[in-house]
């Protein structure tokens, strides 16, 4: 038989037994990066996954070795917090959006900008086409627009790119902001989660909306963060009702659901394992009784299947903004409230985790 | 060198010699010998200490390979690149990039109403406990040896909470748990501290008795902390909690603190070693945080 070996305050038994016993836990030694003086905003890898980039509320996105967290570069140019980023196949083009009311192209290897798209909005959530010429970019709501997502097409040579939208989808509420939209399997479509807490599957080409979440099934509150799987047949979507759900991209049915105590502000899901990560803030009715221990704030892994918790990862002094993995799943990367990324290389003892 | 190599082994003239010269000469070669298989390389140098006396220094360092990923192509030559933007006028000490100096867990979940339900495997450090330290998991409640920690005993009922918590204030009532009183009391009373909280039907017993345990110390350093004590303290038993004061207002230690073992044999070793003890500059003052138990 299996004996039940609870001790109510178990986290310090283990840190206490860990002198006496040879455990079994995953101990790392995160790399902190303290690169932005602001919240992070979110990270991506590139697709080696040598490279962490990295969005903060300053306005400068910044490049760092994956490996060692040594900082490559930063991007200068503008002049908002830089909401989001993603980098083309070869990377060789980054493309970030920002509250300053555009997106721009960088070359990746020397930081210069290539190209400037306008908005009359700021800019939310931007994502390359699998080909890269192709580019979905979310505004919010402003003064005379409404929140809406646009399709650009990037041109192989950056001196032919122009500013033309290839197709606009206007989001139904025009005041919720559309936090995140991302291209579907080959580019057939795109699926868009935001503060109205549905989910919505357009047509790529024609811009009809083809899906659009179960109220009863979906989330209550707004979603934060939508992160696709490497195969792109499934996507995890994390929002302030302090979930995670797991959705079928083709039929958008709900597959898994994840429950934690904190609203979720990034996820993301392991390339290797089936792991889930949720990062989160603090619930404000928690604030007064929480004790104020440092470093409180967890990163929590779920198994994908078993829906449980796995474990967390402690370390940041402000609520989690972002979560990366690499590409490879042996490290991945968390983004806080306080400025830090801490970049962590998992050991052994994480791919042998059994619940 | 003004000396020839060939009277290395014959008496030397001292009074040709610069006094800048050194005398590496007189000293056999450096030897490596390189990384084995277990990355132990060992380098032995020879030399001249302050004395005069000669020395053999035998270093032993283990090279070993961080992070060693196969980079494809692209990768190595992106290693390669200069840095642009605000990194390009980075010299290699900048501290933007520092490796952590806790070592960070992924910690269990620790709520035991969701573990009833998982089996754990082998993969934890606590089961590792279970099976192989299977008696040390006796029940106070009902002495049944191996099955279940108090907090799971089937028969809680049975243990009628006889002892009172003596630290607390006395509230006018002979209360059971610390925070019973829910109404009448002036201080805020956290959820997770109040009556009817989950935690209070669980944590309270094992709490209860660890606080047999505890331990005072006082006389600490400004800078002391909780990790600080833990380390102190876990060599002479299990520790389940470490609290050290600390003001509010500085952030400093107000120069005491609370230790509770699980086993009251580690407690009296504890006092019994560390009263006295120099630390961090300060004599520590350690004893049981309860008026003295006969």
């Amino acid at each position: 038989m299996t004996i039940e070996c609870v001790n109510p305050e178990g986290l310090r038994f283990n840190q206490m037994k860990s002198s006496s016993h040879q455990t079994l836990e995953t101990r790392m030694r995160p790399i902190l990066m303290k690169g932005h003086e602001r919240p992070l905003t979110f990270l991506r890898y590139n697709r080696n996954g040598d490279l962490l980039f990295s969005c903060a509320k300053d306005h400068t996105p910044t490049v760092w070795f994956a490996d060692n967290g040594e900082r490559l570069g930063t991007y200068r140019g503008h002049s908002g917090a830089v909401w989001c980023c993603d980098i083309s196949r070869d990377s060789s083009r980054l493309i970030t959006g920002s509250a300053d009311q555009t997106a721009k192209l960088w070359d990746v290897k020397s930081g210069k900008e290539l190209f400037t798209f306008k908005f009359g909005a700021p800019a939310r959530s931007v994502d390359f086409s699998v080909d890269d010429h192709l580019a979905v970019i979310t505004t919010d709501h402003f003064v005379g627009t409404s929140s809406a997502i646009h399709v650009k097409r990037i041109a192989e040579d950056p001196e032919d790119q122009v500013g033309d939208s290839v197709l606009v989808l206007q989001s139904p509420d025009g005041k919720k902001k559309i936090n995140r939209a991302v291209w579907g399997p080959l580019n057939q479509t795109i699926v868009s989660g935001g503060e109205d807490a549905a989910i919505r599957i357009w047509d790529a080409e024609t811009g009809k909306l083809l899906k659009q979440s179960d109220e009863e099934v979906g989330h209550k509150e707004a979603i934060t963060s939508l992160c696709k799987a490497a195969d792109d047949s499934h996507f995890l979507t994390g929002s302030h009702d302090k979930t995670a759900k797991l959705w079928d991209m083709r039929t958008l049915t709900l597959i898994k659901t994840y429950t934690t105590v904190v609203p979720v502000n990034a996820v993301a899901m392991s390339p290797l394992l089936n792991h889930v990560v949720l990062g989160g803030g603090q619930d404000a009715s928690a604030v007064t009784t929480t004790d104020h221990r440092a470093g409180k704030f967890e990163a929590k892994f779920y198994d994908t299947i078993l829906q449980e918790e796995i474990g967390g990862v402690k370390g940041h002094f402000g609520p989690i903004n972002a979560l990366a993995f690499s590409p490879d799943g042996k490290s991945f990367s968390s983004g806080g409230e306080d400025g830090y990324v801490r970049l962590h290389h998992f050991d052994s003892n994480y791919f042998n985790i059994k619940i | 060198m003004t000396i020839d190599s060939q009277q290395k082994t014959s008496k030397f003239r001292w009074g040709e010699m610069d006094e800048d010269d050194d005398f590496d000469f007189l000293l056999p070669p450096k030897q490596v010998i390189g990384p084995d298989e277990n990355g132990l390389k060992t380098t032995i140098e020879y030399k001249f200490n302050d004395e005069g006396n000669k020395v053999k220094i035998t270093t032993r360092t283990r090279v070993r390979k961080l992070a060693s990923a196969r980079l494809n192509k692209r990768a190595m030559e992106r290693r390669n690149w200069p840095k642009f933007g605000d990194a390009a006028n980075e010299e290699a000490g900048s501290h933007l990039t520092m490796v952590s100096t806790e070592e960070i867990l992924l910690e269990r979940p620790r709520a035991p109403g969701t573990k009833a339900d998982e089996s754990k495997a082998t993969g934890d450090g606590l089961s590792q406990l279970g099976k192989g330290g299977a008696v040390l998991m006796v029940c106070r409640i009902c002495h049944k040896k191996g099955d279940h920690w108090t907090s799971k005993c089937p028969y809680k009922d049975l243990a009628a909470p006889t002892d009172v918590f003596i630290d607390k204030p006395p509230t006018g009532e002979s209360s059971t748990m610390s925070a019973a009183p829910g109404t009448g009391k002036a201080a805020y009373v956290p959820p997770s501290m109040r009556a009817g909280a989950d935690r209070s039907a669980v944590g309270s017993d094992m709490r209860r008795r660890n606080d047999e345990n505890s331990v005072r110390v006082t006389n600490l350093s400004e800078d002391t902390r909780e990790p600080d004590l833990m380390e102190l303290f876990h060599p002479f038993g299990a520790v389940t909690r470490v609290y050290v004061a600390i003001d509010q207002k500085t952030g400093v230690s107000r120069g005491f603190g609370f230790v509770n073992f699980v086993s009251r044999e580690d407690a009296q070793r504890a006092i019994n070693k560390l009263n006295g003890y120099g630390y961090d500059n300060l004599i520590l003052r350690v004893e049981w945080a309860t008026p003295r138990p006969t």
